[in-house]
């Protein structure tokens, strides 16, 4: 990646297209190279890939592909063996302010008590400055951001709801106001569909869809079902076996691709508007452990494993 | 209004300054327990409270022995048995039962050590039962000054960290994602843990100092959904709890058998378990009246219950 070049004062279109290839040229999230060996097994094996501000990318890959060890790297959780994770934050033109960016997170596991004495409006509160010292005073200005926040993810009605009395998707919705509300420009999610039912899911996407539109926040979102997703994806990162594919959908949910990607053949079939990427025939045996992986539910015993 | 009091309580009360100080002792460590014992609950770390308290139970026989103030004993002991705690690895889900065991059961056999030394060499003070079940109103004046001055501190230490702990407490992997460190945090939590449940023992004993830690939280949890109102609701029942017991006690002195007070710990502890039995009662008559929005009323949270008791010759 070299830095853009110097200044010219060209004319407007050039201006923009030129605006345009820095931004790509300067990515809010660069991962480069990274491999990460956890317990003597390789977990991530020279991945690279790169997000840019506003774009939204899905990490696609079955369980056990790497998917929450790439997010911790990001997230500096877990130290990466080789290859680097640059965060830099850039201005509307696409220059790196030299800050890092700042980043969200929603975790894939949360278990909050029943019983915790936790609303969900506290937990959003906590995401504006739960690392500042002191119990937070009320003010009008936090309530109302909070307020602001809670109706951004269709979550006002049950704002006074304690946290671990909400269902799966109602607690996402809490932890994405959490993440959000601190202002990120990268948003990670782990597997925020998983345990979800297909409406939820679709509530969910469409919410994180309109938020990384609206307020220009990079979504770094994982998943082993990518069909929910691709409507709304820009990017795709597909992960197997430690290893990472990068592009559009169309660059990467390719027979040829996931082929080298998962080291045998298999055929991306297109079945009414769903993607179902398949193994292909006499290969099943190699498969076996893979049942269950990226299309979570939608194969049924047929003679073909779904991936 | 005084008349009033005179009437309900047996005279005397007013003019004891053992009451005075049992009042004033009670109410600083029914303070700082209420809000330390909080976060044990909402962390999951009610068995180191009670824990630590038990080992406090070496600490006072320790200090028995060498002839200085319990409240000394249950302190140098409490902080230690944190230290170790946090060396063998209660950060983590699976080490936190561990780590507090292990600590458990070697204090407790120092405990018994102790306890049997001070039977020999001071076989009048009566260590054993003032030490396990607390005595109040034998806590000499000059133990005000520094045990509300370490109130104070594990007071402080829970305020001043109040949302990055509530954060921890309620997800640890925020926290970690956030940047908090929560391995320090932690560290942090620990000692405000070991002088709050010190606090506590010198009013109601180490053994019953989990009532007073783990009781109120519990019954405010259940009273309010809000964490900042949750503690102040929890410092009230457990003031309000001490308060009464101590006045109880000192009633006591003229029930049968008469000349006999009964123990305040025993009031103090009874007194608790009541306001946690109460406490489920506003929201059982709201999910009668308005039917189950939010249906499943989960697990109550864990109470003390102690069916353990260490046997100690004494």
């Amino acid at each position: 990646m070299t830095e853009p070049s110097e200044q010219a004062k060209p004319a407007d279109a050039a201006l923009m297209a030129a605006d345009a290839a820095r931004a790509a040229e300067a990515p809010l999230l660069a991962v480069e190279g990274v491999s990460v060996r956890l317990g003597g097994r390789e977990v991530l094996h020279d991945v690279s890939f790169a997000v840019g501000a506003g774009q939204f990318t899905g990490l696609i890959g079955s369980n056990g592909a790497g998917k929450t060890t790439l997010l911790r790297v990001i997230l500096g959780l877990t130290a990466a063996d080789s290859g680097t994770v640059r965060l830099a934050a850039a201005n509307g033109a696409g220059h790196h302010t030299g800050q890092r960016a700042r980043v969200g997170y929603v975790p894939q596991k949360f278990a909050f008590d029943s019983d915790m004495p936790m609303r969900a409006r506290d937990l959003v509160a906590l995401g504006i400055d739960a690392q500042r010292l002191g119990i937070a005073l009320p003010s009008r200005r936090r309530r109302e951001r909070v307020e602001q926040m809670l109706a951004a993810v269709d979550a006002l009605a049950f704002a006074d709801t304690r946290i671990g009395s909400l269902s799966g998707g109602e607690q996402q919705r809490v932890l994405i106001a959490h993440a959000l509300i601190s202002r990120p420009q990268l948003l990670l999610l782990d597997e925020p569909l998983a345990n979800l039912d297909l409406a939820s899911a679709q509530g969910v996407v469409a919410l994180l869809a309109r938020i990384c539109a609206e307020q220009g926040i990079a979504v770094l979102i994982s998943a082993h079902e990518m069909n929910p997703l691709l409507p709304v994806l820009d990017r795709i990162v597909y992960l197997a076996h430690g290893r990472a594919a990068s592009g559009t959908t169309q660059e990467v949910v390719r027979a040829d691709v996931l082929s080298r990607l998962y080291g045998r053949h298999v055929d991306v079939l297109h079945v009414h508007g769903r993607v179902l990427v398949v193994a292909g025939a006499g290969d099943d045996s190699d498969l076996e452990g893979h049942e269950g992986g990226v299309s979570g539910g939608s194969h049924s015993g047929g003679a073909e494993v779904v991936l | 209004m005084k008349a009033v009091a005179h009437a309900l309580l047996e005279p005397g009360f007013f003019s004891s300054s053992q009451v005075h100080v049992a009042v004033a002792v009670g109410a600083a460590a029914a303070v700082v327990a209420a809000a330390v014992g909080s976060f044990a609950v909402l962390r999951g770390q009610s068995f180191a409270g009670e824990a630590l308290g038990d080992i406090g139970a070496t600490g006072g026989a320790g200090a028995f022995l060498v002839g200085v103030g319990p409240l000394w004993g249950f302190l140098a002991m409490g902080s230690a048995a944190a230290a170790v705690m946090e060396l063998v690895g209660i950060q983590r889900a699976r080490g936190r039962d561990l780590a507090t065991g292990i600590v458990l059961a070697v204090g407790l056999g120092l405990a018994a050590l102790f306890f049997s030394l001070d039977a020999t060499y001071h076989p009048t003070t009566g260590a054993t039962q003032t030490i396990l079940f607390g005595s109040i109103f034998a806590v000499p004046g000059s133990t005000v000054a520094p045990a509300i001055a370490l109130g104070a501190l594990a007071l402080a230490i829970v305020v001043a960290l109040h949302r990055p702990l509530l954060l921890v407490s309620a997800s640890p992997e925020l926290a970690a994602a956030r940047g908090l460190p929560v391995r320090a945090l932690g560290a942090a939590y620990l000692l405000a843990l070991a002088v709050s449940v010190a606090l506590a023992a010198l009013t109601i004993g180490t053994i019953l100092s989990t009532a007073l830690l783990v009781g109120p939280p519990a019954a405010a949890m259940r009273l309010s959904a809000r964490p900042v109102r949750a503690m102040v609701i929890a410092a009230l029942l457990g003031v309000g709890a001490v308060w009464l017991g101590i006045a109880l006690s000192w009633d006591s002195f003229y029930w049968p058998p008469s000349g006999h007070g009964w123990p305040v710990s025993f009031f103090v502890v009874a007194l608790v378990v009541v306001f946690y039995g109460l406490a489920a009662l506003p929201r059982a008559w709201r999910s009668r009246r308005c039917g189950q929005r939010h249906g499943a009323p989960g697990q109550p949270p864990t109470m003390p219950a102690r069916g353990r008791r260490p046997a100690v010759g004494g």
